[in-house]
């Protein structure tokens, strides 16, 4: 079927509007890392604002702040607005252009169709749109750094109603938070159809003898994501839509009765709305989302521990029904990110039990890749090394989640810095971590080359450590009981004696960049570096029994499944990987 | 780069002056006793898994799972301490925290005020020595004169006072506080005396807590509220019963404003 | 790869019994279930939360228009079902015809609620910003009419440019013709709540 002849196509179809999975895949990957570099570029010059407020950035602060119009720095040195604006910004460009469409647009589009033995995804023209409708909402978020009154800065979060009166001074329509708005919902819209595309490709285009229990982990994580995408973005673009009407055509969706904003009373709203149906909208999405960006980074983790473990996961069935208890129970944990909006005891502790009950899956989840090591033979690839850092980073970020999900703890925790390390720890030293695994373990599938051992290394050991560096202050900082998102926290008391641990994080982040730096070398000199065989790592799911680079098509022969995804060191066999191809090992 | 201050620096929980606070620190605490096991009883496993067991000639994988009950104690021993957790610590706490006591019969002790945020200022309104507060209405707002929009023609207005930024409150008696917010979402902070509420525009959120020690803590915004979000601060001091009155029978004449903090 | 060499584009999948569009049109639906979900769930919250809210008086909406639009949609739904009916028996002009009638009960359905609803209002000052009934009023209708349009604009496309298909592959035309009317019977019933609970409640 995919053996057939195809005839050649043109630049544009081929690398640009490409229906091949494999090309879009890597025009996600490829935009997505440039995404996070930039999201990661604002927190790095915010960082200088926080570790020594009021001072000139060096080097840049002059680039920021030049001409009056500027809104981020003058004198070179950070102003609230710019401070608030990359805040807001730093968080939306990571979340929904850099991690989701990197773990998913990315790896999820790249390698699920090769991991089921599909030619392509089912909806290939859909797929190009989902791109294409993300690349949109990507430019619309970018360009709204460049309009009057700058980017949006009310936060990721967006609440109203400060963000619906916010950015009042710009353009009606082209303004920071409209634009933000409008961003979302084409990303929005990009994610709902890559998630249709995702779950029908799964269901159907499996090769034969793939049943789902002979799934690799990675494509359960990435079945349950998609489903998560499918049904929680809808209420966040209700709400966005809603968002949209309030700043355009002044309806009172978020806006109650006789508010006044610098003496002056409000009055072209009717009043009658409440800020905080925004929230609970808004965090029915959100938490799932963590999730979103949570189950496709143990979906590489399962996958390259298995690999390099030399051994079938410790577990298989428990991970999956953990994965697909913990996707049902994410639409039903929001309200606990709301404990102190005024949540009676009733309903707060229903959440505080949701919550408490969605911690056992993690828990089990992270119980079996760590049993999965006991009897292995663990080679220490750069994509292990990643994959284990995974681990530990984990496991801090998931644990420093119950002293906030229970609400007594979280009267004091709530919006502290405590929170920013709770949830970095969990996307930033775990689904990060576990990104540059897949990234060191599928380069030699997409170009067919090995990239450099040694960068490898140069990258991860700077980068773990600097990781730890920037997050594990920010416990200490919010443990002393500083809230977040201070422009300067110098004139607190308890701010001004946690600035040691401030400039801490704020040298592991510089460091952090700087450890990116073999990455970046070690990516591009790797595109024309050692070229390695069809299956460089020794594994057995499908994914390495295509071609390396797989050519349009996918599989010479559409490969047929004899035995589960992680089949190693299996007695008797010649090998000590058996591939889920061959029949006789 | 000065990491000097690293060593001042302060690490975990500031001091308490509250009388709920001490369940709130037991129960941080307790957590974190029982994060650290787990997190080092892992790191204990992980370690020695990744030295035991890592590739080297003569050491082949072992395909079959091991048998491993210890891992189905540990989760369930995690459910029923989390369990424990909630209900035991959390619960209770909470609900002591947020359902504001009856008035008593008779000489009710509360000590009452309205604390009205703004961006970026906290109002504390109080009620003055005939502790009922006077009607506050949106177009009475004046930043300058009158920024709570109290009606002062309304007889229990008249000697109602407001104090900007400073929060002053009497050791050892229930403080009860109505928070309101004229524009964006607030949030009001007192990390010293484990207070943290966010203050939702279009509604009255009452809170209430009892300070135990005299002493003085920031009040902060938790809530990004807007650009000035970082100097939104004021302070609380708890005083002596015999401090406060002197300061309430002062402050009751003398209308405290103070324009420098209203600039936008 | 074009789209008909992938396997379940046309013939349905052996497990679930669908083809790949049928699956992805359900999936989309919920999706769609979800974001109307959340606005029913906004109204609810708006309208608990608001002790003003208009009664069915005040909010000057017409039950004879309302249900005459309903009316229309409902018939809209059954010549839907008709043209993919006459897909099925072989006869495209049939079809054509029906989808025809379907596009023009749609257009009818919004030149009723553009001309006789939505203009009337905003010439009474009842715009959105009036107050929150008008807002959730505008919008949710707003967003129904905005699906009616996309749904109008992919019935155009199949009975102009998209019924080339019928020539090469009739069985792949009548699948897109039977998810075109998922998707228009979704739309329809997102009406009959909507109806109600405007116009009624």
């Amino acid at each position: 079927m995919s053996g057939d002849h195809h005839p050649e196509l043109s630049f544009w179809r081929k690398y640009i509007f490409s229906i091949d999975h494999k090309v879009i895949g890597v025009q996600y990957a490829v935009t997505a890392l440039v995404f996070l570099m930039v999201g990661f570029s604002l927190i790095m010059i915010m960082r200088y604002q926080m570790a020594y407020p009021g001072q000139s950035i060096p080097v840049l602060g002059n680039l920021l702040g030049s001409d009056e119009s500027a809104y981020i720095a003058a004198d070179g040195s950070m102003l609230p607005e710019g401070y608030n604006a990359f805040g807001a910004m730093h968080g939306t460009i990571m979340i929904f252009l850099g991690v989701v469409p990197l773990a998913v647009g990315g790896f999820g589009n790249y390698v699920m169709p090769l991991q089921i033995g599909a030619p392509d995804m089912s909806f290939p023209r859909l797929n190009m749109a989902s791109y294409w409708v993300f690349f949109v909402g990507g430019v619309i978020m970018l360009a709204s750094f460049f309009v009057t009154g700058g980017s949006a800065n009310s936060g990721w979060t967006s609440y109203p109603p400060l963000s619906d009166i916010a950015n009042e001074g710009g353009h009606y329509f082209w303004n920071g938070q409209t634009m933000w708005l409008l961003g979302m919902v084409f990303l929005i819209t990009s994610s709902l159809l890559g998630s249709i595309n995702f779950i029908v490709t799964i269901i159907h285009l499996r090769a034969p003898g793939l049943t789902f229990f002979r799934l690799p982990f990675f494509v359960w994580a990435q079945f349950i994501t998609a489903f998560l995408l499918l049904l929680a973005f809808p209420p966040l673009e209700a709400a966005g839509v809603l968002q949209l009407m309030d700043r355009l055509f002044d309806t009172s969706f978020f806006m109650p009765s006789g508010l006044i904003v610098g003496g002056q009373i409000l009055d072209q709203y009717s009043g009658g709305g409440n800020p905080l149906l925004w929230q609970h909208l808004f965090w029915f999405l959100a938490h799932p989302e963590v999730y979103v960006l949570i189950l496709p980074a143990m979906g590489i983790v399962g996958d390259v521990i298995a690999n390099n473990i030399r051994k079938p996961l410790w577990g298989y069935n428990t991970l999956v029904y953990s994965s697909i208890f913990l996707g049902f129970m994410s639409f039903v944990v929001w309200a606990h990110h709301m404990f102190i909006t005024g949540m009676g005891t009733t309903l707060s502790a229903f959440f505080a039990a949701t919550t408490m009950i969605i911690s056992v899956p993690s828990v089990i989840i992270l119980t079996c890749f760590l049993i999965s090591l006991w009897g292995g033979a663990i080679r220490y690839t750069v994509p292990m090394l990643f994959a284990l850092s995974f681990l530990p980073m984990f496991a801090i970020g998931g644990l420093t989640g119950l002293p906030l999900g229970l609400p007594a703890s979280d009267i004091f925790l709530h919006d502290t810095y405590y929170v920013i390390g709770h949830f970095h720890y969990v996307v930033a030293p775990g689904t990060v971590m576990a990104l540059f695994a897949g990234i060191y373990y599928w380069f030699p599938k997409v170009t067919g080359r090995s990239m450099s051992k040694t960068l490898g290394l140069l990258h991860f050991w700077p980068s773990f450590i600097c990781m730890n560096a920037v997050f594990m202050p920010m416990f200490f900082v919010g443990l002393a009981g500083v809230s977040r998102r201070l422009w300067s926290q110098e004139e607190y008391e308890l701010g001004a004696l946690t600035m040691g641990w401030v400039r801490m994080s704020s040298w592991g982040a510089w460091g952090l960049g700087v450890a990116q730096i073999p990455f970046i070398i070690n990516f591009f000199i790797s595109i024309r570096g050692k070229k390695v065989d069809q299956n460089p790592w020794q594994a057995t799911t499908l994914e390495w029994a295509a071609p390396s680079p797989p050519p349009h098509g996918n599989f010479e022969v559409t490969p047929v499944v004899h035995r589960g995804p992680y089949e190693y060191s299996v007695p008797g066999h010649k090998n000590d990987f058996s591939p889920q191809h061959i029949s006789e090992a | 780069m000065n990491f000097g201050m690293l060593a001042d620096s302060r690490f975990w929980l500031p001091d308490d002056f509250s009388e709920h606070g001490g369940r709130i620190d037991t129960l941080i605490n307790s957590v974190h006793w029982f994060m650290a096991a787990l997190f080092v009883g892992w790191g204990i496993f992980f370690v020695y898994c990744m030295v035991k067991f890592r590739q080297r000639p003569g050491h082949t994988a072992n395909y079959t799972p091991v048998k491993a009950k210890v891992s189905k104690y540990l989760e369930v021993g995690i459910v029923v301490f989390e369990a424990f957790l909630l209900l035991y610590f959390s619960i209770p706490a909470w609900a002591d925290y947020r359902n504001i006591p009856e008035p008593k019969e008779g000489a009710d002790e509360r000590f009452e005020v309205r604390v009205v945020a703004q961006q970026y200022a906290w109002n504390i309104h109080y009620p003055g020595p005939d502790r009922e507060f006077g009607p506050c209405r949106p177009e009475l707002v004046d930043e300058t004169t009158n920024p709570v929009g109290l009606d002062l023609a309304d007889p229990a207005a008249a000697d109602d006072f407001v104090s900007i930024n400073n929060f002053y409150m009497p050791v050892n008696r229930e403080v009860f506080v109505r928070l309101s917010s004229k524009d964006v979402i607030h949030s009001f902070s007192m990390a010293k005396l484990r207070v943290k509420q966010d203050v939702i525009p279009g509604m009255e959120t009452p809170i209430w807590f009892k300070a135990i020690k005299e002493g003085e803590t920031d009040i902060t915004c938790a809530q990004l509220c807007g650009l000035g979000h970082y100097r939104m601060k004021g302070r609380a001091f708890i005083v002596s019963q015999q401090a406060f009155d002197d300061w309430f029978a002062k402050a009751s004449v003398v209308e405290e404003f103070d324009e420098d903090d209203f600039d936008d | 790869m074009s789209a008909e060499v992938l396997p379940y584009t046309v013939k349905p999948h052996p497990v679930s019994g669908l083809y790949s569009g049928k699956m992805g049109i359900w999936l989309f639906l919920a999706s769609e279930v979800m974001l109307f979900g959340a606005l029913f769930s906004t109204y609810i919250f708006l309208r608990v939360g608001d002790p003003a809210w208009p009664s069915h008086e005040e909010t000057h909406l017409s039950i004879p228009i309302g249900t005459i639009n309903t009316l229309i949609l409902i018939t809209s739904s059954i010549t839907m079902v008709m043209a993919w009916a006459s897909c099925k028996m072989n006869n495209i002009a049939k079809a054509k015809m029906w989808l025809t009638v379907t596009a023009g009960l749609a257009l009818a359905f919004l030149v009723l609620k553009f001309s006789l609803e939505y203009y009337p209002k905003i010439q009474h000052g009842n715009v959105p910003s009036k107050s929150t009934f008008y807002a959730i009023y505008f919008t949710m209708t707003g967003l129904h009419a905005l699906h009616i349009i996309g749904g109008v604009a992919v019935i155009a496309y199949f009975i102009g440019p998209g019924a080339k298909l019928w020539k090469t592959d009739p069985e792949y035309y009548t699948n897109r013709i039977e998810c075109t009317g998922l998707y228009w019977h979704f739309v329809d019933l997102v009406w009959i709540f909507l109806f109600p609970v405007f116009y009624l409640l």
